[in-house]
């Protein structure tokens, strides 16, 4: 545990000492502002929630998160700084974590930021709070999935504008499984179990489940589920490296 | 003494390339061991295997008794690694990187300020200590990566190429501090450099496509250069004929040849033979009433030697040779 957060303190450092922190946080502040506002019409449907603001997290995600994601290994492996951290003292499981955690928590602050849209909405009506909490939190999850996809792949190439496209396509798959128009092709000759289990699959079908205001415990084990099966092969694909 | 570094039939293969072929050696403590090869011969990738950072096809790697596929962290802790370019995070000031470093390595609080700030007079760094590490100069990056690596002062040291792109003073500097180190420490350097051996090493490995060609002191490997023990002697210029000729007629001297020294002078060259020669020829010159006005025992090149044991070894690597 010592370990996993001398890495987080690093990695969260690291950050802040280049333009990428503040370039993320701004970009992703003003384009999910307008997502809500312009896209969505948060002011002219006027209604006092934050659906229209949540709705686009994750096409805002697919384009943001890989961006975050794809540096986390690539950038190491290309600069061979790869080579000093696996030969620290630390277990390959301590350095994926704290690699994940410390980009999670980055991509939580981007997140948090974005209070006073929150603030708004509560000035402006009397919305459920309880399902915008839940809806944050739906949120933060989703945004780990991304990044433990973003950082499984990012392992496996040192060159980072790769990561970036197949983190991207790989988001995309898991997100658009849950749309009507993928699931009527697969309607039409697939078992319903397969359709079901592949509608299962997609990250809007579970955030949009929360976003209703309901967590189910499901949906969050899907997600923490996710996020644990993508960086159990991100540590594979680490050591894999060793062996080859 | 007690092998600090074990490697038992170690063998690593990239696809159908043998990067490292069936390499069996060990390292005491209080040994300084130059790691010698041309490129591609495989240092880097045993070097690699024994900081843990790849794994051997077959064979295996002990650091202090320790497996480094079975206990990786127990032995990365007993290692002070330097890889090949020293590479850092840019992004870090060496301030920040070292206390990074010092805290992985298990250090807290006063003991982490006390160790970062050894390292960091050690390396002479004091200069640039709040600058990012990539606005350094080559050298001052190299010595980041040094400091790095000694922070914890390791029982086993492995550096891949430490003075690479160093200026001459600087060679110099991390040359002291590696020989004030040797003592307690066992310490493995791979380097191109020869001149580095002689002023660093007391043992010197040479391989070549991946196989161990050759283990010794540099002494010891002089012996095997051709010139080793070669005679020069300089007479009088009219003298020079009959000596010749007096020499190539003694029981046990192989040849004798005129060479010019670079400023002109003309000198007799007698090769090394089977038997030390020199106080035949003197007696027999002194007799002929001959002076000798000079004479070298020539001491031979690491140069050399590394060319005859390397170079045929390389070729049959290459596919172009």
């Amino acid at each position: 545990m010592r370990n996993v957060w001398i890495i987080i303190k690093r990695e969260i450092g690291s950050y802040f000492a280049t333009p990428l922190a503040y370039v993320f946080i701004v970009i992703f502040l003003a384009l999910s502002g307008a997502l809500a506002f312009f896209i969505g019409r948060f002011m002219s449907r006027e209604q006092a929630d934050l659906i229209p603001f949540f709705d686009y997290h994750p096409w805002l995600y697919l384009l943001l998160i890989p961006a975050i994601a794809m540096r986390l290994w690539a950038e190491e492996r290309k600069t061979g700084t790869i080579e000093n951290l696996m030969t620290l003292p630390i277990s390959t499981v301590e350095a994926v974590i704290g690699k994940f955690v410390a980009a999670w928590g980055f991509a939580g602050l981007a997140l948090a930021l974005t209070f006073p849209i929150w603030i708004s909405v509560n000035i402006l009506g009397d919305p459920d709070n309880g399902v915008i909490l839940a809806s944050y939190i739906g949120s933060l999850f989703m945004a780990g999935a991304f990044l433990a996809i973003g950082s499984c792949i990012s392992a496996l190439t040192k060159n980072q504008v790769i990561a970036f496209i197949i983190s991207a396509t790989v988001c995309f798959l898991f997100t658009m499984a849950g749309l009507e128009l993928v699931l009527n092709f697969f309607r039409l000759w697939a078992p319903d179990l397969l359709v079901d289990t592949i509608a299962s699959l997609s990250f809007l079908t579970h955030f949009n489940a929360v976003t209703k205001g309901v967590i189910e415990l499901r949906d969050i084990i899907y997600f923490a589920a996710m996020i644990a099966v993508w960086l159990l092969a991100n540590v594979i694909a680490v050591d894999l490296r060793k062996a080859a | 003494m007690s092998a600090m570094i074990e490697l038992d039939h170690l063998t690593k293969r990239f696809g159908a390339l043998v990067a490292v072929d069936d390499i069996s050696m060990s390292v005491a403590r209080g040994e300084v061991l130059g790691f010698l090869g041309p490129n591609g011969a495989g240092k880097s990738t045993t070097m690699k295997i024994v900081a843990g950072f790849l794994e051997p096809t077959s064979g295996s790697a002990t650091i202090c008794g320790l497996n480094v596929v079975a206990e990786p962290v127990a032995v990365k802790k007993r290692i002070g690694y330097l890889p090949e370019g020293a590479p850092t995070y840019g992004d870090m000031t060496p301030n920040s990187y070292l206390g990074f470093i010092a805290e992985i390595r298990g250090f807290d609080g006063i003991e982490k300020r006390r160790r970062v700030d050894a390292a960091v007079e050690k390396l002479g760094l004091e200069r640039v200590l709040r600058q990012p590490i990539e606005t350094l100069s080559k050298g001052y990056k190299r010595r980041v990566g040094f400091a790095q690596a000694i922070l914890h002062d390791p029982e086993v040291l492995i550096m891949d190429e430490p003075t690479d792109g160093l200026d001459p003073n600087q060679k110099r500097q991390v040359r002291t501090l590696i020989r004030e180190m040797a003592a307690d420490k066992a310490i493995v350097i791979s380097t191109h450099i020869l001149e580095e051996v002689d002023a660093v090493c007391n043992r010197v490995v040479m391989i070549a496509g991946g196989r161990l060609l050759a283990d010794g002191t540099p002494e010891s490997l002089r012996t095997r250069a051709r010139d080793h023990n070669a005679l020069l002697i300089r007479v009088a210029p009219d003298r020079i004929e009959a000596a010749r000729g007096l020499i190539a007629t003694l029981e046990g001297v192989p040849s004798v040849e005129t060479v010019t020294r670079r400023d002109g002078t003309l000198l007799l060259r007698v090769p090394p033979g089977e038997h030390a020669h020199a106080a035949t020829i003197v007696a027999a010159l002194n007799g002929a009433n001959i002076e000798i006005e000079e004479l070298v025992n020539e001491v031979g090149l690491l140069d050399d030697v590394f060319y005859d044991i390397t170079a045929h070894a390389s070729h049959r690597e290459n596919p172009y040779a």
